[in-house]
């Protein structure tokens, strides 16, 4: 187990959000968390990655307590991508990527040629190598959004966390990140972890579902297996039908609700 | 190219030669503007004459250039490259560029206690040779600079700091102590109240060696300790999220950084008095020259160092024999400056 929640207690000074929930992220796989607004995904999400302290109970990294490991050991194999970043006015996006490197920098070595060569890597698996001089303020959405993934990416960690990394883009554009995270799952075997709310595309992209309702797991597996009407039914308190995806055969959900033929 | 690589063996740095050239031209500006800052005066001297009295104890302009004019000259360059790094850093982690140290209670913890001591000693105060002016006022200001510092963090402080309430309570708090402060200049002795009036529009009139040394000194510890602490800085301008992410400790990097620019700027305005706007616009115009996303932490103490210097000139010279405090000027300046930073960011 890479990653590991056990009975954790997560909340924000007197509110809990989650309150004794046991998660295991196996080494190598895509898992994506989904669920409601407000069903603690996120926290679970910030907990996992040490940006939240639990209240109660403890995440393990490779079995070991993460607040324990000093946080930059941590930032070396743990990167994470917080919900709707900022970044300084101005910054452009070879000095943001740049700044993946920091775990690995210290006062007197804060260029190496490794630094380089990862920072070149990560802009060009992202497919921004030609915008690297470019200010951030100037990219559009989806591009913004691969110059984060691709500053986590030049973190040089293989296990990753994601955070509604799709939020305010269009369709093509949420297409397009989760495409890239697909890729660097595949061509590297990266251990990713992220929250979605498009449950199609979370049944297209990931190897693994966890839904989540009111700060409790309901069920977690393979798409197929978790993505079920009773399912949608009990989380998310939609009458849907669920029939096989016509490209890729994995679980689409179409909601019933009314429609303009039987209105 | 923004920068280039220096590596040496396993030490590697990113230089940016824009950051080297307005540096090197600051340095150079201000070593000019040193020099004429020993010419000019109530006596005229020529270049050859300054030289001449600095190498030899028995002409007779030794006195002026090695006891009054350079020591003076020294600590408005000292004050204003402490004032400047404290600037750059605290803009950089509050995330505001309208952010300085009075933000952070320094100047104005200084300029209650200062004013208050002045105030309440009265006739003990000894005039302008006595003890108290050389020893209790820099020791006030630095106690008050560090009480302010304290109470601000203090309030600010919920379970971590967040760079807009820091701005926030530093406001609010700024405007407690300055009404404390025209409080006591009212209640205060006349005589007693214009003394302290000079010291809290920030001046460099008899500054000695004295006060070059605190400078002198809190500048070598510091910079070096804000240089090493360039990357955190640069790390701490985005979200929390991300600098935790980052590996960095958050709380704790911050803290460093802020007790460093409290250190600067209590220590210069111990020395000086505080000295308006050039915390707040050094690293501005260093930011603007070098194009860097964040205020850069040496062309910024480059810059602070030639405005006050600049200013103090002026100060001594434009309406010569009276002089004017350099704080004076600094603000006539700097108001404008203010006013057009404040429209840009409306815009």
């Amino acid at each position: 187990m890479r990653l590991q929640a056990a009975a954790v207690k997560l909340g924000y000074g007197d509110r809990t959000i989650v309150d004794g929930l046991d998660l295991g992220i196996e080494a190598g796989t895509v898992t994506t968390i989904i669920g409601p607004n407000g069903c603690g995904k996120s926290t679970l999400l910030r907990a996992l990655g040490r940006l939240l302290k639990p209240q109660g109970g403890e995440v393990l990294l490779d079995g070991k307590r993460i607040d324990r490991i000093p946080t930059r050991e941590v930032a070396k194999v743990l990167g994470v991508l917080p919900q709707a970043p900022t970044a300084p006015e101005g910054l452009t996006v070879a000095d943001l990527v740049a700044r993946g490197r920091h775990p690995h920098q210290t006062w007197y070595r804060q260029w190496s040629t490794d630094d380089e060569s990862a920072v070149a890597e990560a802009l060009t698996m992202t497919g921004l190598a030609d915008l690297a001089e470019r200010p951030l303020d100037e990219l559009s959405g989806g591009q913004r959004q691969r110059a984060w993934i691709s500053m986590a990416l030049a973190q040089g960690t293989d296990l990753l966390l994601l955070d509604e990394p799709t939020t305010f883009l269009d369709l093509a554009h949420q297409v397009e990140v989760l495409e890239l995270v697909r890729r660097l799952h595949h061509a590297s075997g990266r251990t990713i972890v992220m929250v979605l709310h498009d449950l199609n595309l979370a049944a297209r992209y990931a190897d693994r579902l966890v839904a989540m309702r009111g700060g409790r797991v309901i069920a977690a597996g393979e798409p197929h297996e978790v993505l079920t009407e009773e399912l949608l039914r009990e989380v998310f308190e939609l009458d849907a039908k669920v029939i096989p995806d016509p490209v890729a055969g994995t679980p689409l959900v179409v909601p019933i609700g009314t429609h303009r033929q039987s209105s | 190219m923004t920068s280039i690589p220096l590596r040496l063996g396993g030490l590697s740095w990113r230089i940016r030669p824009r950051g080297v050239v307005v540096t090197t031209a600051g340095l150079a500006l201000l070593a000019l503007l040193m020099a004429l800052s020993m010419r000019m005066g109530d006596i005229e001297l020529t270049v050859a004459q300054v030289l001449a009295a600095t190498f030899d104890p028995a002409d007779p302009a030794h006195f002026v250039i090695m006891e009054l004019r350079l020591p003076r000259a020294l600590t408005g360059a000292l004050v204003g490259a402490a004032l400047a790094l404290s600037g750059a850093i605290i803009q950089s982690i509050a995330r505001n560029p309208l952010a300085s140290p009075e933000i952070l209670g320094v100047t104005n913890g200084a300029s209650v206690l200062v004013v208050a001591g002045v105030v309440a000693s009265g006739s003990a105060y000894g005039g302008t040779s006595g003890l108290l002016t050389s020893l209790g006022v820099p020791a006030l200001a630095l106690l008050g600079g560090l009480i302010g510092a304290v109470i601000v963090y203090g309030l600010a402080w919920r379970r971590g700091l967040d760079g807009y309430r820091l701005v926030l309570v530093g406001i609010g708090v700024a405007a407690v102590f300055t009404n404390v402060k025209f409080w006591l200049l009212t209640v205060g002795d006349v005589n007693d109240t214009g003394r302290a009036m000079v010291w809290i529009s920030g001046s460099l009139h008899g500054r000695g060696w004295e006060h070059v040394q605190p400078v002198a000194v809190a500048l070598a510890v510091l910079v070096p300790l804000a240089l090493t602490g360039t990357r955190s800085l640069n790390a701490l301008r985005f979200g929390d999220d991300t600098v935790t992410a980052l590996g960095l400790r958050m709380n704790r990097a911050r803290a460093a950084m802020i007790l460093a620019a409290v250190l600067l700027a209590a220590v210069a305005t111990a020395s000086a008095g505080p000295i308006a706007f050039v915390a707040l616009a050094a690293p501005q115009i260093a930011l603007r020259l070098t194009r860097s996303a964040q205020p850069p932490l040496l062309s910024s103490a480059a810059v602070g160092a030639v405005l006050i210097t600049a200013a103090d000139l002026l100060a001594r010279t434009l309406f010569a024999p009276v002089e004017l405090p350099v704080g004076v000027v600094t603000a006539v300046l700097g108001a404008p400056y203010l006013i057009h930073l404040i429209w840009r960011a409306r815009k």
